[in-house]
């Protein structure tokens, strides 16, 4: 079947336990420290965290594999991007040059660029946990609510859950079209012209837009039909009422980015020195 | 005098969109807790009808109203979608589409949680209410693993929830195998008793519908009411053969047999019928039709043996698969939801892999054959011709497969003209394919992959959501490929189409062949019909009733005579 990427993966654990809009605002406060800061520091400890909540919430690695590798190639490709346009950033930043590999005019490989590269990679991975983590902790009837709960308006909020839970529809729905218009002589293997691939996949996709427009229909009539959109507000059945570890929860990520942003900023630099 | 609850007076609607009016004149009146069946054609206004009861015209189809419509004594064009979907709960007909909710408790929420509903009181009315629907084990239970039958319960219980006064149903037995819509029926009949709403059911199934008793059907033809009455009257009236609407199959042998009906036989059901009347001209008709001709056996034209498949090793979904099919057949594959019939389909044609067993087509083994090389013999047409359409002119849909496959041009050509002559489109090939309607889209996606030559089709149900003049077109239109020698392999849910167009039937159940026979003794299988959810012909009950000594042969006799009735009108 389709691969079900990053859907709820249902575990009893303290991180489950906690209602959606807590996740949501806790994800908030770690990812604006984890953007703010450069200071390693604090990077290292977010980090440490981030492992020891990714550990507790007994999600294994292998069910979020894929996005997770997904990911991990696009920082790869990051970096080299870095490199390649910006690689006397480091000793910009540091004020020194340590070089340890001469390679052709500007291009030598310093200590302070890997130090300033580490730092990069060391945010993504500070940042990477916390977002899988809430996204596949999160039920999506939950997903909602939360979003709702810390403000945005519901119709909003809906639309962009419901959006997600039809991710894998579509992906059933493609994969029928697909193999109805292979049998047709459309090829889309590697055998074809890449040009050739891409205007055949237009002929899956025509198709595709014009269900999907008529599942939007359907399902905008059922919800006016049962009364969405009539008030200002509106509750949610499943969402997770408030309780004493939700306030704890957000207290401590209050104080982890103030804390981190004290000790980042003290001295008036983003970063943090071993170079001086 | 009873309480007036939905009130048309001289009505008219017309569409923004479009030039005539869609619905004329109408004059309708249905009162408190009456339960009333509107039937008529496709293009007959029906769901038109229904959408201003439940404020979708004129409130999201936008359009021109003359006359007036009231319900509970309101005039509903001045009130708006949300104080009407307070009166009228819809259910609509694809059980799919319309769940918002992820898991059962979700769904059935939704009203209550757009109305600001505490979460308390709303877990309190949910459970009671799933209760009614006989949903309470289930209300943490995921939309997407319910039966076809419960998720009809779900959305009913969307609908109760919010103690409405008037249930409309529109379309509820469209996609539930025969057994489930048997069941939704009786779910219907029992709330409404409970609950002492009006019921407004839009369904051309006339013959399901009836497993209960309504009050009154309305009939429906080209956006007028053609009659009101009760089911009786119309059953023994012209009306449904003029309206093109599929009489019950007994009330077609009783006419065939020359019984004289009246209303007071009471032909509404086939267990209050007046048996004793029609018995002496039933026996006699038995006795004068001719039998059935079997066709002659010829040469099998593909064989499935063995086959084994499943997504994941431990949960099977089709075990040890074994058929052969002849040159010229005409098959059904029956069964209920989920039993693997589409997945037979889908390996048959390569879409996916078996895991063990054979395939083999006139003798040589495709089981390796890419999808590609396989639809050069068997053809797939799929349920929903959207799926299948990808571009805007017919002439060009149905040469896409030879294009691809680097045909010459005037080969195309004259390929292309053929089929669009067999399958009479002919006349529209330089036709945009958006202005065509549902049953002539699913004739281009038919002669799309005619083109490609394949001797087989296989065909997910033909005629869904097709009203009977629609159906037949379809059908007989299938039977002339058939003659012409090309094998049909129908997977359906319709148990008309089984019994008069495929003589024989092949019944999966939980994944494993539970019969291969004839379409009329499968049908007079009580042991087949309850394990595949499937339903028993009311012929067969009218023959067992009227003491026919063979009630399955007065079935195939009725079959035969039918066909013979048909051709005569063609």
């Amino acid at each position: 079947m389709a691969v079900e990427m990053l859907s709820y993966i249902d575990r009893k654990s303290p991180v489950h336990a906690l209602s959606g809009a807590t996740k949501l605002i806790a994800f908030l406060m770690w990812s604006s420290a984890a953007m703010l800061s450069y200071d390693t520091r604090v990077l290292l400890v977010l980090f440490v965290l981030s492992i020891y909540i990714f550990k507790i919430s007994q999600v294994k690695i292998r069910e979020i594999g894929f996005v997770l590798a997904f990911i991990l190639a696009f920082l790869l490709l990051n970096n080299v991007a870095i490199y390649i346009f910006s690689p006397q950033e480091g000793v910009k930043i540091y004020g020194t040059s340590h070089v340890l590999i001469e390679i052709v005019s500007r291009y030598n490989l310093t200590l302070e660029q890997l130090f300033y590269q580490f730092n990069i990679t060391l945010k993504y991975f500070v940042v990477i946990p916390a977002a899988l983590l809430f996204i596949v902790t999160t039920h999506p009837s939950e997903f909602a609510a939360s979003l709702n709960k810390i403000g945005v308006n519901y119709k909003i909020a809906y639309s962009v859950s419901l959006a997600f839970r039809y991710i894998p529809d579509i992906q059933r729905e493609f994969r029928i079209i697909a193999q109805s218009q292979q049998a047709r002589g459309i090829d889309l293997s590697r055998n074809e012209k890449v040009w050739k691939r891409v205007k055949n996949v237009s002929t899956i996709v025509f198709p595709l837009i014009l269900s999907s427009l008529e599942r939007i229909e359907v399902v905008s009539n059922a919800m006016e039909l049962r009364g969405f959109g009539k008030n200002k507000k509106r509750s949610w059945y499943s969402e997770k009422p408030f309780k004493q570890r939700d306030y704890i929860t957000i207290i401590i990520a209050v104080l982890l980015l103030v804390l981190s942003l004290l000790i980042t900023f003290h001295d008036g630099s983003r970063f943090y020195n071993p170079f001086i | 005098m009873k309480k007036a609850i939905i009130d048309f007076k001289d009505f008219s609607f017309k569409y923004r969109s479009q030039v005539e009016p869609t619905l004329v004149n109408i004059n309708l009146t249905i009162y408190e807790g009456e339960r009333v069946l509107i039937v008529g054609p496709s293009g007959s206004g029906k769901s038109t009808l229904a959408h201003c009861i439940n404020g979708l015209v004129p409130f999201s189809y936008k359009g021109d109203i003359e006359g007036s419509l009231t319900i509970l004594d309101q005039e509903t064009k001045g009130l708006d979608l949300f104080s009407l979907s307070k009166m009228v709960g819809t259910v609509l007909q694809d059980p799919d589409g319309q769940f918002i909710g992820l898991s059962v408790g979700e769904d059935i929420a939704f009203v209550l949680e757009n109305d600001g509903v505490p979460q308390e009181q709303m877990n309190k009315q949910v459970v009671d209410v799933s209760r009614l629907v006989e949903m309470d084990d289930h209300i943490d239970t995921s939309i997407h693993e319910l039966s076809g039958g419960q998720k009809q319960r779900v959305s009913l219980g969307g609908v109760l929830v919010d103690k409405v006064a008037i249930l409309l149903f529109d379309e509820p037995l469209a996609n539930l195998d025969p057994a489930t819509g048997k069941h939704a029926i009786t779910l219907i009949d029992q709330v409404q008793k409970e609950t002492n709403t009006t019921v407004v059911i839009i369904e051309h199934r006339l013959e399901d519908v009836l497993h209960e008793s309504v009050d009154r059907i309305i009939v429906m033809d080209e956006g007028k009411i053609v009659n009101d009455t009760t089911p009786d009257a119309l059953l023994v009236s012209n009306v449904l053969e003029s309206s093109n609407i599929r009489e019950p199959l007994y009330i077609k042998a009783l006419k065939y047999a020359n019984v004289p009906l009246t209303e007071e036989m009471r032909p509404a059901h086939i267990t209050t019928l007046d048996i004793d009347a029609c018995k002496a001209n039933l026996q006699e008709w038995f006795e004068h039709a001719d039998s059935a001709v079997s066709r002659g056996k010829t040469t099998p034209v593909i064989a499935v043996q063995n086959l084994h498949f499943g997504y994941h090793r431990e949960r099977q979904i089709l075990h040890d698969i074994s058929f052969s099919i002849d040159q010229g057949e005409m098959v059904s594959i029956v069964g209920k939801n989920g039993a693997g019939k589409s997945t037979l389909s889908r390996l048959i044609c390569g879409f996916e892999k078996a895991q063990s067993g054979k395939i083999l087509f006139r003798g040589e083994d495709i089981t390796n054959d890419t999808i590609r090389q396989r639809a050069e013999r068997i053809g797939m047409v799929m349920q929903n011709p959207n799926h299948m359409i990808s571009k805007h002119i017919i002439y060009d849909e149905v040469a896409l497969g030879l294009v691809m496959r680097g045909v010459p041009k005037e080969e195309i050509k004259s390929r292309v003209e053929k089929t669009l002559k067999v399958c009479g489109l002919y006349p529209f090939r330089n036709w945009p394919i958006s202005a065509l309607s549902f049953g002539q889209k699913k004739r281009v996606t038919i002669a799309s992959i005619l083109v490609l030559n394949s001797e087989i089709l296989i065909l997910d149900e033909p005629t869904a959501g097709q009203d009977f003049r629609h159906y037949t077109e379809m059908m007989e239109f299938l039977v002339e490929l058939n003659r012409q020698g090309v094998t049909i392999l129908m997977i359906t849910h319709d148990m008309h189409l089984m019994l008069e167009y495929t003589p024989r039937a092949i019944v999966i159940a939980d994944g494993r062949i539970l019969a291969d026979d004839s379409a009329v003794n499968i049908l007079s299988n009580e042991e087949v019909i309850a394990q595949a959810n499937l339903k028993q012909t009311s012929l067969l009950d009218l023959a067992v009733r009227a003491d026919i000594a063979d009630p399955k042969e007065f079935v195939s006799r009725f079959i035969a005579f039918d066909k013979g009735v048909r051709k005569k009108w063609q």
